[in-house]
């Protein structure tokens, strides 16, 4: 795992490596400071010497600025190397999911990739500042700290020898009862939140069946929790600052007491004691900031693991091996293709059709009968689990993916536009696309006329998510930018469902005449939709119920007729009336 | 969420304001807050005693005896005791008062996320269609976890900080008003420094925070269209312009972090250029003015523990202003106008005796709207499910008018359709009826009553609703369901399930009705969800029923095959549906054709086909909805 973050640091490494040195420095720099103290008092003004004391006491101050120097290049060069390692696993982590097939995508919800790749991105950020500043500071600090006050007095560095292994013990005594603690209530938190979150969403049926105060209810129970598990989780660390300063006070009378028994007896100088005092708090200081360095560890313990899964998730779509370059057709073919999205649960069972380049075919069936599972095998969004699939004669499996998918231009049903103008969004269908070409698409997309009438025309501005356009013309625009691939295949799942039934038909037409060798797939509820197809495929329950035109369907499909009646009904009557 | 502690400080308006506030809130802990002021205070003071304590252990108990044959260490078991207990009763009060402080500051903020929840449970449809969620879930999260560190943190250290600050330099003057101009100096460089260094580190940060703002705009975009990405292989090219955005950030970052970090060894050793001219002038003048070595020795440990708490402070100071700003938000949201409410005419269970309307306790299947009169008298009415609509103008803001002058009438037990494309007002009209919004003119009468005379509460517990959005709660399928109605036995929630022809789906998962649903139901198909939510529905038993597109998501056959249920469930129920698919409307005693706003064709199935208008372009093909 470590071995994972450290590719990471990058070019920012030697940042990474300076940083400890530098701190280390600073500490050696620092730690002389109170016993050169003790020398002034014990020789200069015992022998009144005016000139051993400034030479001493300046001494000093430039130890203090070559510290103060040492020390800000630290920061410095800390702040390098955790922004740089921050940024190292944010383009890891970033990189990692645009290598992700489908399926690895659905295994993390779109909100949790998120919050990996920025809030858990802060807190590793943090711990690893901690490490290279903290992690070299205080145990160095610790030991010269100790190494010194045995210099001075090594009989009154037994205090230590006591004081330490105590105050190690209670420390790491409230860290592990702490630790579990904090976990519980960080699951507190998130139950929370939920709660919140799903009453947001939900506001509509809250009031609509007047359950505000059931919701108040549920909201005050979870809140209640967080806080009881918070109060369980604090009031353990915070026995960390009084133990400390109790060990911390303990030492230093101890000190006193063996130390001004020693100045009596003449075994000790009066300097000597006052910096060893000094000493008492950096040796305690550091060992308080160890066990803070473990508690934040343990706080961002969840984030480092959350990071560490996407690292791990092994992209399951790979093309090493494949050395196609090129699809010399349309035409597809599923033999025996089986398709699970969860082991054990096959979505489709058994599918094999031919589908000849150049020709449309519809897709129907009812909800969850496993149309769009079906079309996404062609592109390789997911790879099927048994059975083969071809298109243009060979095995999918042999093209290079990205290949295979700029042949294969799919409208998604939930599909996606970007901040940005419409141009820059069509453009995504091909970058190199001139303005002729992009007209062309639009106006068979049947989009050319509504982007007109926008006062910018192509150049308006979307925001996310294209949130100012109605569905209907975010599906043309979808629709003219798969068409800008100029693709061998394209496949429409339900994507014309939120327009109306003659700029549909006008769609299908403009499609027919301008991509005579293309291949249309259509998935649709609509019957119209698919009525001129050269062949229906009926799909059930994952399997394929028959295939053949519209008028075959009708006269031996049973579904087919089922869901043709309950469209066309009313129609016919009125036609007979 | 994901913009989690990344917020930038936005400087709040009212300091007064909001602190008075935030008091309010920790008013009931008056006495504990405190309690934790005198003890920070102890706390503090015995840090410095136990400092100050240096010079007489020295110059009383030690020098004088130095080269003794036999010592008196009395005096030194008296000043190590002595100290002792100062220690214990300093280490002891600061356990106390941080104890006390969690109960506080997890108190307060328990106050204030109940009052936050409860306050938006509140307020109207329309503020919620003006926020995003993610916009309120910050004020739960990002907001309340500032205030939870300045309540937690912030407060004590500051105390602790200023009385350290003072104490320190009022000892010292005590000790040595010479040295102490050398304090003096160090004081005036610090602060300084601080400034200096604070602006800097303030204008990197503004930077970062916006290099952060466009990093993760970028990061929620693409990861939210990423199979629109992965479509169109356009992954290489997502990687090199996020690279280039998290590049600026780490510039930008680096400058705010160097700054932020650089203060405390600068801080720590300028303390130490401090010691040591205290050390030299101090050493000076105990040889030439007879100023002691426990004086200096005390006052050489105080310039270690002087410029700490400043840095201190002066970081605090950010985390203040960005609680303050955090409780303004919140105190926003607490500030908003709740759901007015004027209606007086309640809902409630009715029996008919000798033929006369009454009101009783126990559910009877009757529902009968009290209706208290100026004059003191109480009339009933029984609940029919009779809904007009007279003349009704309204938008959702003021120069966008979505409806113009609908009027229409809703017999009990009848089934009124609207149809018509999107944006036509069809949905709007039902949120209407159950009051989610406010109708400026014109009027809405259920049962012959202005609904505005209608509790709301009570008005939307005689309506039920179906929505295209069904929304389900984490938990199990049998909480959903009885959602629609909490006290519902199993009975009449597998009932309702039959109903809406979810109960052979439900019996088909391993838990049946016992499985849990997380999230917003998402291991459920949109289909079954929908069902549920008629299921839930159902269980509620109103007179009246809204379905908006509730049967969108489910495909044609399992809509037939729930027609039975579904008729079973309108019978006897004023229905208003609202759908897309004209074959779920076909059966509709009235269908409202609507176009911009206005009903353009009324009547029944046939008398609209007859018409030959708009509906019948729809119908046969001609024209399908958005």
């Amino acid at each position: 795992m470590i071995k994972k973050f450290a590719s990471c640091v990058g070019k920012y490494k030697i940042f990474a490596f300076l940083t400890p040195l530098l701190v280390i420095c600073e500490v050696v720099l620092e730690v002389r400071i109170p016993y050169l103290m003790s020398q002034i008092i014990d020789i200069g003004v015992a022998n009144k010497d005016v000139g051993f004391i400034t030479k001493y006491g300046l001494f000093m101050v430039l130890l203090a600025i070559l510290s103060l120097v040492t020390g800000a290049l630290g920061a410095f060069t800390s702040s390098k190397a955790a922004t740089g390692f921050a940024k190292g696993v944010r383009q890891k982590l970033f990189h990692k999911i645009q290598d992700f097939s489908f399926a690895n995508v659905d295994k993390f919800s779109t909100s949790s990739l998120i919050t990996r790749l920025t809030t858990d991105v802060t807190n590793v950020q943090h711990s690893f500042m901690m490490i290279i500043r903290m992690m070299a500071r205080a145990p160095f600090m610790l030991i010269s700290a100790v190494c010194m006050a045995i210099f001075i007095n090594k009989k009154l560095t037994m205090v230590f020898l006591v004081a330490l292994p105590i105050l190690g013990f209670l420390l790491a005594i409230i860290a592990c009862v702490s630790f579990p603690r904090f976990g519980k209530m960080l699951k507190k938190f998130d139950t929370l939140n939920s709660i919140i979150q799903e009453n947001l969403i939900g506001v509509r049926v809250v009031k609509a069946f007047v359950r505000e105060d059931h919701e108040s209810e549920k909201f005050r129970k979870a809140a209640e929790d967080v806080r009881n598990a918070q109060v369980h989780a604090e009031k353990v660390i915070i026995w960390n600052m009084p133990i400390m300063q109790f060990i911390m006070y303990g030492c230093m009378i101890a000190i006193f007491w063996f130390g001004g028994n020693m100045i009596v007896v003449g075994e000790m100088k009066t300097g000597q004691l006052i910096s060893f005092i000094s000493y008492v708090s950096q040796i305690l200081m550091s060992l308080m900031m160890i066990s803070m360095f473990f508690i934040n560890i343990v706080i961002s313990r969840a984030s480092i693991q959350r990071i560490t899964e996407v690292f791990d998730e092994i992209p399951d779509i790979s093309d090493e091996t494949a050395t196609k370059t090129a699809v010399p057709s349309g035409s597809i073919t599923f033999n025996n293709v089986c398709f699970e999205y969860i082991k054990g649960k096959k979505v489709l069972k058994d599918v094999s059709f031919d589908i000849k380049s150049g020709e449309t075919v519809g897709i129907l069936g009812g909800t969850g009968s496993s149309k769009t599972s079906l079309v996404q095998l062609i592109p390789r969004l997911y790879d099927a689990t048994e059975g083969e699939i071809s298109v243009g004669g060979i095995n999918v499996k042999d093209y290079k993916i990205s290949a295979l998918r700029q042949s294969v231009a799919m409208v998604l049903q939930n599909n996606v536009l970007f901040s940005g103008t419409i141009m820059e969004n069509l453009r995504w269908g091909n970058p190199d696309a001139d303005e002729n070409q992009i007209t062309e698409a639009c106006k068979n997309a049947q989009a050319h006329d509504f982007i007109t009438s926008f006062p910018d025309g192509y150049n308006t501005m979307l925001g996310q998510g294209g949130v100012n356009l109605s569905g209907g013309q975010k599906q043309r625009l979808c629709i003219a930018r798969a068409l800008l691939k100029k693709p061998k295949i394209i496949i429409l799942d339900d994507s014309t469902s939120a327009v109306d039934t003659a700029t549909d038909k006008k769609i299908r037409n403009a499609l027919k005449k301008s991509l005579q060798e293309t291949t249309t797939i259509i998935i649709a509820q609509r019957i119209s939709s698919v009525i001129d197809a050269d062949k229906i495929i009926v799909m059930d329950n994952g399997k394929i119920d028959q295939i053949g035109t519209h008028d075959e369907l009708l006269s031996s499909n049973e579904i087919y007729k089922e869901v043709y009646e309950s469209q066309q009904k009313g129609a016919d009557e009125n036609g007979k009336a | 969420m994901a913009r989690h502690n990344m917020q930038p400080v936005r400087k709040p308006k009212n300091i007064k304001g909001t602190i008075n506030r935030i008091l309010k809130y920790m008013k009931q802990y008056r006495i504990s807050v405190i309690i934790v002021g005198i003890l920070v205070l102890v706390s503090s003071a015995t840090s410095i005693a136990g400092t100050y304590f240096l010079k007489p252990l020295i110059n009383n108990y030690i020098i004088p005896f130095i080269g003794q044959e036999n010592p008196d260490l009395s005096g030194l078991v008296k000043g190590v005791s002595t100290m002792a207990v100062v220690y214990t009763l300093g280490a002891l009060s600061a356990y106390i008062y941080n104890r006390i402080m969690i109960s506080v500051s997890t108190g307060t903020l328990l106050n204030l996320r109940k009052d936050l929840f409860n306050h938006l449970q509140t307020l109207p449809i329309k503020y919620f269609d003006a926020h995003t969620h993610g916009e309120l879930m910050s004020r739960f999260t990002n907001d309340i976890d500032a205030i939870r560190e300045m309540l937690s943190n912030t407060i004590t250290h500051l105390i602790s900080s200023g009385v350290t600050v003072i104490g320190v330099f009022s000892a010292m003057l005590i000790l040595n008003p010479v040295l102490t101009i050398i304090v003096i100096v160090m004081l005036v460089i610090i602060t300084q420094i601080i400034k200096i260094v604070g602006s800097k580190s303030g204008m990197f940060f503004r930077r970062q925070q916006k290099a952060v703002g466009k990093v993760n705009g970028y990061i929620e975009e693409m990861i939210e269209g990423q199979k629109v990405v992965k479509v169109f292989c356009h992954e290489d090219k997502a990687k090199s312009e996020f690279d280039k955005l998290n590049e600026e950030l780490q510039n930008a970052a680096y400058g705010a972090h160097s700054f932020a970090n650089v203060l405390m060894p600068i801080m720590g050793n300028l303390s130490y250029v401090h010691y040591a001219l205290t050390a030299i002038v101090g050493s000076v003048l105990t040889i030439y003015t007879g100023f002691d070595i426990g004086s200096l020795a005390s006052f050489l440990q105080y310039t270690r523990s002087f410029s700490q708490p400043i840095t201190q402070m002066s970081q605090q100071f950010n985390s203040i202003l960005s609680a303050l700003a955090g409780a303004e938000r919140i105190f926003e949201v607490l500030d908003q106008q709740p759901e007015i409410d004027n209606g007086y005419v309640t809902l409630v269970n009715a029996r008919y005796e000798d033929g006369e309307l009454k009101e009783c306790e126990n559910r009877t299947g009757i529902w009968a709207w009290k209706h208290p009169h100026h004059d003191g008298t109480v009339t009933y009415k029984e609940v029919k499910g009779e809904v007009t609509f007279d003349n009704v103008v309204f938008g959702y803001e003021e120069n966008n008018i979505v409806l113009k002058g609908i009027s229409l009438y809703a017999k009990p037990g009848q089934r009124i359709a609207f149809v018509g494309s999107t944006g036509a007002g069809k949905t709007t009209i039902t949120n209407l009826i159950n009051r989610f919004y406010d109708v400026p003119d014109g009027k809405i009468r259920y049962d012959g009553i202005n609904i505005n005379k209608i509790k709301k509460s009570d008005l939307r517990r005689s309506l039920s609703m179906v929505l295209q959005d069904t929304h389900l709660f984490t938990g199990t399928i049998m909480d959903n369901i009885r959602y629609g109605k909490l006290d519902a036995t199993d009975e009449q929630a597998k009932e309702a399930a039959k109903l809406a022809n979810a109960h052979s789906f439900i019996e088909m998962l391993k838990d049946g009705y016992d499985t849990i649903i997380t999230g917003d139901g998402l291991n459920l198909s949109q289909g079954q969800r929908q069902l549920l939510a008629i299921a839930r529905a159902a269980v509620a038993n109103p007179p009246v029923l809204i379905l908006d597109e509730a049967t969108s998501s489910i495909d044609t056959r399992t809509e037939r095959l729930i027609e039975k249920g579904m008729n079973s469930l309108m019978e006897g129920r004023t229905v208003f549906v609202i759908a897309h698919r004209l074959s779920t409307v076909r059966n509709s005693n009235a269908i409202m054709v609507l176009e911009h706003g206005e009903i353009i064709e009324r009547g029944d199935h046939d008398e609209l086909l007859a018409q030959k208008g708009k509906y019948y372009q729809l119908y046969t093909g001609m024209f399908e909805l958005e």
